[in-house]
């Protein structure tokens, strides 16, 4: 009977456990809904953007914006790691960490220099772990991600692309490709590369060249329109890597619920069979015991 | 029909109006602008106040942007909105704000590294007094 006692405290340890990881299931499944909203609700405003950009880059012939000139020599490299401010969710941080800093350590290898500007609380702390050159932070955005609070790390690093610190800046960030599904991507922000600015456009004002009437003057617009471009497209990497966090903590917090209810059986079937065989152990005492006499 | 355009306000977090309309006032930076359709196409600043509407078979609207882009082609008028009060002196001092806080969190890298130390330094040593707590007990 020594060890009844211990397996019932264990299935209770175990069972609380399990009403914790369930709501948090529960919470995240809420929440990824809400994420996954905002996602959407961010895309009209960078498509629109992103056909101003692309018809400006066409009909302006005078000015080209620093973002969309290609550098001959790649010697100093920008690097952009979205990642979330808490954990519990999977391998998602990780995989996004681990693509970056194999990308890193190939960029090191290659003599180039790098900087990195971290969004979210894990990205920061690994970066600064494996004494990466952190150059701007923003953490703590909570549930809702607010492009206020991005302006500042993001202006750093333009600056420092238009300062000439930087000859490329990459991004990396989880995609959302489904709930099940989130994939550690790497993309080129700047300079913005031609398949960025084409996309899919209606091909009737893709053939007349046509200019913009600019008020007051153009360079100043066309400088506002690109940073709120680039703005638009690291918003919206962390719009879909929100929305990754918390489909991948449900996905988590889920197989860990299934978990414990697997050695919540296990357990309950073991308490049992001890249970039985100290019944009958005590039986065949006492129907000894009565032989004897 | 060519007396109407399309209209969309947009901002980075959400879409603010989008729909037919017949005329348009919105505050350009250098004063305030009425469009109707098949204006040239023109691209200007505005500033934060309220764009009127007028849709047809409806009474005229009014919404708020604090401030923005206005992209107006012949037929389609597209409002970027900011959803941040933005200024050059704004932004520079939020981005002063983010390189301090990474400074920071740099220069606190050793702290966290002897906290991590310490705190394992703490398990190892109560590890040890529940081993010698057991052994007690069985010397018992």
């Amino acid at each position: 009977m020594a060890g009844s006692r211990e397996i019932r405290n264990k299935i209770r340890s175990i069972k609380n456990t399990q009403k914790i990881t369930r709501a948090m299931e529960m919470v995240a499944a809420s929440k990824m809904r809400k994420a996954q909203d905002r996602m959407r609700k961010a895309r009209p405003y960078g498509e629109k953007i992103r056909n101003v950009a692309a018809h400006m880059s066409r009909a302006s012939t005078e000015y080209h914006h620093p973002f969309l000139v290609e550098r001959d020599t790649v010697k100093r490299i920008g690097v952009i790691v979205i990642t979330s401010d808490k954990g519990l969710c999977g391998g998602l941080n990780t995989n996004v960490l681990r693509k970056a800093l194999n990308q890193m350590r190939a960029w090191e290898a290659e003599g180039e220099q790098i900087e990195v500007c971290c969004i979210g609380n894990k990205g920061l702390g690994f970066m600064s772990r494996i004494g990466a050159n952190v150059i701007s932070q923003v953490t703590g955005l909570g549930d809702t991600p607010n492009i206020e609070r991005l302006i500042g790390a993001i202006k750093i690093v333009l600056d420092g692309y238009t300062a000439d610190r930087f000859d490329r800046v990459y991004i990396f960030y989880n995609r959302f490709v489904n709930t099940m599904k989130q994939e550690p991507t790497m993309e080129q922000l700047l300079p913005l590369s031609d398949e960025r600015m084409s996309g899919e456009e209606n091909d009737a004002s893709q053939n007349k060249l046509w200019d913009y009437l600019y008020e007051p003057e153009a360079k100043p617009i066309i400088d506002d329109i690109m940073v709120r471009y680039v703005e638009a497209l690291i918003y919206q990497a962390v719009t879909e890597n929100m929305a990754s966090e918390q489909s991948a903590r449900m996905v988590a917090m889920k197989a860990a619920s299934d978990n414990a209810g697997n050695l919540i059986d296990e357990l309950t079937l073991i308490y049992n069979k001890s249970r039985q065989a100290a019944i009958t152990k005590e039986l065949s005492e006492i129907v000894g015991g009565a032989a004897a006499v | 029909m060519g007396t109407i355009f399309h209209l969309d306000i947009v901002s980075a977090e959400e879409s603010i109006y989008s729909g037919p309309a017949e005329f348009m006032v919105a505050p350009a930076l250098m004063g305030e602008v009425g469009i109707y359709p098949h204006h040239t196409p023109m691209l200007t600043r505005i500033r934060s106040g309220m764009v009127r509407i007028k849709a047809p078979l409806k009474d005229e609207e009014s919404v708020y942007v604090s401030g923005g882009m206005l992209e107006v082609q012949p037929d389609i008028v597209t409002i970027l909105a900011d959803t941040a009060i933005r200024g050059e002196d704004l932004d520079e001092a939020k981005a002063l704000e983010a390189k301090k806080r990474a400074e920071e969190a740099m220069k606190n890298k050793t702290s966290e590294i002897e906290y991590a130390r310490a705190q394992a330094e703490l398990m190892e040593a109560a590890a040890q007094l529940t081993a010698i707590q057991k052994l007690r007990k069985r010397g018992h």
